[in-house]
């Protein structure tokens, strides 16, 4: 297929670099100094205590907030603000719920009323499998369905950053375990580089290349653990599960040291 | 949820209910029943045929229609001509800090003037023909537009805006794309009762020195002790309220289909 070709030469991947990020909420500190390297297409989980400024940190990248010290760079280009290359999907859909699901998706695209764009609309919506819907309207889809299709919209303007805030966490055991591996599905063809926030550690254990954990506020990087096993994996992998246990006990650790003063 | 059969998918044949006439046979069965039984006079509460009759001889002297249409003309124009106002000034307000803090509190104390109030200033200014009546229309139909569109925009939610800022949409177009379209339920409640103080304006209007209208023959039958034509008027309100009301439901229906609210499942 000549122009699925076209399509995949469009994606260059780059890296992401966070140096020195330091955010204050008036006088509390919310992040005291983080450095991050991304690697191109490499995906990255970053967990913590609740309340740690994890979501924070991703409405930084976002450029949804550009009030904070450091450095946030996306290749050789720094960036605050909202910037092109970078990709959203909230805890919620978000959807628009007088749009229908095409008009949803075509939203963010430049372009958004001519053809080309209606034909890049559909394929993202054949990625996520939600191609019957294109006319149906948020209030008909379920709560997985809308997520997939909030997915869809990031995807579609082929972002070369794809962050997302605790997707799955509204849905179902079930739900998420298809929805996670539908994530992976369109990651390996978009390939973006990947960073998502979850307090779900054996969703952060399946699908990142490196767990980053965040200590409690204000966050630092307290550890970084490597998930080795090749994709596709298994979920009951012992590695993957040993890991778990690694992040609970390094997690346990650290809220007992604020606890513990 | 997608299992739910839409109205779309599976059209709904249903036989029209009785239910909505219930009430009004009714109040008709006491109407009538009430004068057999002499809790009132004929002179105070005509019967039924009798109002029939007297509509029917209204007719044939053409007064009838030319009262419908004078009024009516008054409505359309006076709520078209405030609601435009409400509209462009409320989405300016609405998503204009400084021209809300500008005008808010200017328009916030014409609204605690008594409507009535302006009918006499406006017979002075603009003399006894159409502009006075139209005008006072227009002033009723305003102020619940505004209100209701300027509470609408300031309630939109603020997390469908951060999307529309992820994408770097400016502000003109997340107001066009996001906050006009998300504010259009609350326009629509304004519109509705921005209609229905349309009609009440319209009959104040022509207490004051009209030669048409339903309003004029509401006090012009009171004087000449018509009680038949001022039940000929009335009916007559009633009936044009609720037929405008019934399209504007029509249209708020078309128009937000996609609400996923109790009022939208019992339309459908």
């Amino acid at each position: 297929m000549a122009r699925r070709a076209r399509h995949r030469a469009r994606i260059l991947s780059t890296p992401l670099r966070l140096a020195g990020i330091r955010k204050r909420y008036d006088a509390v500190s919310v992040i005291g100094g983080i450095d991050i390297d991304v690697a191109a297409s490499e995906i990255v989980a970053i967990v913590g205590p609740s309340g740690c400024g994890k979501s924070t940190l991703l409405r930084l990248i976002s450029g949804l907030d550009t009030e904070f010290d450091g450095h946030i760079s996306i290749g050789d280009r720094e960036v605050r603000g909202p910037d092109r290359a970078v990709g959203v999907v909230f805890q919620e859909p978000r959807l628009f719920p007088w749009l229908r699901l095409d008009r949803n998706i075509a939203f963010g695209l430049e372009d958004h009323d001519s053809d080309p764009a209606a034909a890049l609309v559909s394929e993202t919506l054949g990625v996520v499998g939600l191609a019957e819907f294109a006319h149906a309207l948020p209030k008909e889809l379920s709560g997985g369905m809308a997520q997939r299709a909030a997915l869809a919209r990031a995807l579609v303007t082929e972002p070369q950053v794809l962050l997302l805030d605790e997707p799955f966490s509204s849905l179902d055991a079930f739900t998420r375990m298809k929805l996670q591996d539908q994530l992976l599905a369109a990651w390996s063809r978009y390939r973006p580089t990947l960073v998502f926030v979850t307090h779900d550690l054996d969703e952060a254990v399946y699908l990142a290349d490196r767990v980053i954990l965040l200590s409690d506020r204000p966050a630092r990087v307290a550890d970084i653990l490597r998930v080795a096993p090749e994709r596709p994996r298994d979920r009951r992998d012992p590695t993957l599960l040993g890991l778990r246990v690694a992040l609970l006990e390094a997690l346990h650790l650290e809220r007992s040291s604020i606890v513990g003063g | 949820m997608l299992e739910r059969p839409t109205a779309a998918v599976r059209p709904r044949r249903r036989l029209p209910s009785a239910l909505p006439w219930l009430l009004p046979v009714a109040i008709l069965a006491l109407w009538w029943g009430s004068i057999g039984l002499g809790v009132f006079a004929a002179y105070q509460l005509p019967p039924p045929p009798v109002v029939l009759d007297a509509a029917i001889a209204l007719a044939h002297r053409g007064l009838l229609w030319q009262d419908i249409v004078a009024t009516a003309m008054r409505v359309v124009a006076g709520f078209a001509i405030g609601t435009s106002a409400a509209i462009v000034l409320g989405t300016v307000t609405g998503l204009s800090r400084s021209v809300d803090r500008a005008v808010e509190p200017t328009l916030q104390a014409l609204r605690a003037v008594p409507t009535l109030a302006w009918a006499p200033l406006l017979l002075l200014w603009l003399g006894i023909d159409e502009p006075p009546k139209i005008t006072l229309v227009a002033i009723g139909a305003f102020f619940p537009v505004y209100v209701n569109l300027v509470a609408g925009i300031l309630g939109v939610d603020r997390k469908l805006i951060e999307v529309a800022r992820v994408y770097g949409l400016g502000r003109s177009a997340i107001a066009r794309r996001v906050v006009l379209p998300a504010s259009l339920p609350s326009l629509f409640t304004g519109l509705r009762l921005g209609l229905t103080q349309s009609w009440l304006f319209v009959v104040v209007a022509e207490f004051f020195g009209a030669s048409h209208g339903l309003g004029f023959r509401l006090t012009d039958s009171q004087q000449s002790s018509r009680v038949d034509l001022m039940f000929v008027a009335l009916v007559c309100l009633a009936v044009l309220g609720k037929a405008t009301d019934m399209v504007l439901r029509a249209v708020e229906a078309r128009a937000l289909r996609w609400r996923d609210v109790l009022g939208t499942e019992r339309a459908s």
